[in-house]
């Protein structure tokens, strides 16, 4: 091994606590806005393919920002719904298709997208093992909920209570998984799909029980209007769509007031999209239509002067981690001054003995940027996903 | 050989004047230098060894004049010619004790570290009686054994001239005659001249010759 190698790595591995700390200083401080510059640059791109790919977002007036993370990422938001008579309206255009989205549930803390088949193929999405949706109860997972849960085509996914407590409310729906979506590095890997009713099922608006005999379930019965009974809340509702209690499935009220929480918008062309903004410009003061990008440039504008902060900040950090280094440095070359002058008396040269000391910071330099490359690549990896984790 | 003549140094900024009218000390002799503290003992080494040179006279070491050698030069001659042994060890501590036998080829180019060199730091241990050490840290030994350590530095490049500076000056009275004993020992052995400066009167009995760097003639005057 060469003579400066082995001393300094001698040098460092007997001084372990001051190695250490020196390089997790200069780690951190390098760490710092390396992480920054690549988060923000990825939470750029990540936002940016995303929103690219989201013509229009309708839904509620309220926070655009809301609706359009909402719509792209599946985030819990609480926005106002509105109906499934919006959908429809969109559709009688003949703009535009409409895809919407139901996001308020959660199964296993995953988001329960109640959606139409529409929305997988406007994503390109493809079945990876298993079908897609076919009835009532269904639910097609993607590839991370798949892998999280061990969940495969067959299995069981029991949706979340909103509230344990509140008893006349909401029941958990066992969903039956029917299919599992190839990976897409996109919020859909993290999502559960069901259809549009599944989830109106889950939210309460539609239920399946037992059949009531108003002679036999008096009990049960509040009263008779002809053909109608009307139940108590008593009845045992199924928690499980079955082939056998499908039938028993069913709605109460108008589907054009279903409750959906956003609503994609594709424009067939460039100018059916012009079309749709003016009309939805004029069209009131309760709903509104987005362009996903615009949001996002808006809300990058917002982070890039927050950085420029961060970045300050780093700079800062940074001078003082150099300054440091450097009181840390001239303090060990007055502690070694016998040393080196042993050495020069052994023949050891001048430069010789400064190389040995630059070698100690250049070690301490590279062992840093090797943390700070490691850190960062393992974070490249799971940038995403980790960004992804903070918007849900 | 080494020869002085009319040899003046002072160090810049300082009182401090070493004059030796005339100085010889033979190869393979063994010679003590006594004198009180600030008298130049230290300072006279440091000719000898090229780190200083003097202000006025010649020095011949070697047959080489060490006036007449630039920087580099000087570090040529002092690491194939010179062994250095300090009164504080100056060991390493963050080497072991093989290590710092071996320092000085690892911060030399010059020298080369092949297999003779490591089997004959590992025979000087043993002669030392510290081999048993070999791999141990400098602060698991005693300071007599620290001594040894670097007295086994010192010769193992197989110096002309051993310059001791004061070598028993930390250790007890048994350690002392012990680490004189060695240091005659090897250098005899070797055919070595040997310096050695002390302020012990019961360890100059052994010696060659013993030169009072304040009293003698040919040594000294400080002004």
């Amino acid at each position: 091994m060469n003579g400066i190698l082995r001393l300094t790595l001698r040098y460092l591995a007997y001084n372990k606590l001051k190695t250490i700390t020196l390089i997790m200083c200069v780690s951190l401080a390098l760490l710092l806005p390396v992480l920054l510059q690549f988060g923000v640059a990825q939470f750029e791109q990540d936002l940016m393919s995303r929103a690219r790919s989201t013509p229009l977002v309708a839904g509620v007036k309220g926070s655009r920002f809301d609706l359009a993370l909402q719509s792209m990422y599946f985030s819990r938001a609480d926005l106002e719904p509105t109906s499934m008579r919006e959908v429809e309206s969109i559709q009688e255009t003949n703009y535009a298709l409409p895809i919407p989205l139901t996001l308020r549930f959660t199964a296993q803390g995953f988001p329960v997208v109640g959606t139409t088949l529409d929305y997988f193929e406007f994503r390109k999405r493809e079945i990876a093992e298993g079908t897609q949706l076919k009835r009532l109860g269904d639910c097609v997972i993607g590839a991370n909920v798949a892998a999280t849960l061990q969940l495969k085509p067959g299995d069981r996914l029991m949706s979340d209570p909103l509230n344990v407590f509140d008893l006349s409310g909401n029941y958990p729906l066992k969903m039956r998984v029917v299919g599992v979506l190839g990976k897409s590095n996109s919020p859909d890997d993290e999502a559960v799909f069901v259809d549009l009713k599944t989830e109106w099922i889950i939210s309460g608006i539609g239920h399946g029980h037992q059949s009531i005999n108003a002679e036999s379930n008096k009990d049960l019965v509040l009263k008779q209007e002809g053909q109608t009974t009307v139940a108590n809340a008593a009845v045992p509702q199924f928690n499980e769509v079955t082939d056998k209690n499908l039938a028993s499935f069913h709605f109460h009220g108008e589907t054009d007031t279903f409750p959906i929480s956003a609503i994609i918008v594709v424009p067939f062309d460039q100018k059916s999209e012009v079309l749709l903004l003016g009309l939805y410009d004029t069209k009131g003061a309760e709903l509104q239509l987005i362009r996903p990008t615009e949001i996002v440039n808006e809300l990058m504008g917002m982070v890039f002067r927050v950085k420029q902060l961060f970045d300050m900040n780093a700079l800062l950090v940074s001078i003082s981690v150099g300054l440091l280094l450097a009181l840390v440095f001239v303090l060990s070359l007055r502690l070694r001054k016998r040393e080196r002058q042993t050495m020069f008396q052994l023949g050891c040269s001048r430069s010789m003995i400064w190389k040995l000391q630059l070698t100690e910071v250049i070690f301490i330099l590279a062992a840093s940027l090797l943390i700070v490359l490691g850190i960062t690549a393992i974070v490249r990896v799971y940038a995403s996903q980790l960004l992804r984790l903070w918007f849900s | 050989m080494i020869q002085m003549q009319q040899l003046k140094f002072g160090y810049p900024q300082s009182h401090f004047r070493l004059s030796i009218p005339e100085l010889e000390i033979k190869d393979t002799e063994k010679v003590a230098v006594i004198g009180p503290s600030g008298c130049g003992k230290t300072t006279l080494l440091n000719l000898i060894s090229g780190i200083l040179i003097p202000n006025q006279g010649t020095l011949l070491s070697c047959g080489i004049d060490l006036k007449t050698l630039n920087d580099s030069q000087r570090r040529v001659y002092r690491i194939s010619r010179i062994g250095f042994v300090f009164q504080e060890f100056e060991l390493i501590d963050y080497l072991n004790v093989r290590e710092n036998i071996l320092l000085p080829y690892f911060i030399n180019s010059a020298l080369q570290l092949d297999e003779g060199v490591l089997q004959r730091a590992q025979e000087l241990a043993a002669a030392m009686q510290i081999d048993s050490y070999f791999n141990s840290r400098i602060d698991r030994i005693s300071q007599g054994e620290r001594q040894r350590v670097a007295i086994c530095r010192a010769l193992l490049p197989q110096p002309q001239i051993l310059l001791a500076d004061e070598p028993t000056g930390n250790l007890d009275p048994v350690n002392k005659q012990h680490i004189r004993d060695l240091l005659l020992e090897h250098t005899t052995k070797t055919n070595a001249t040997l310096i050695m400066v002390t302020h012990d009167d019961r360890l100059l009995d052994q010696f060659d010759r013993t030169i009072d760097i304040e009293r003698f003639h040919e040594m000294v005057k400080t002004a």
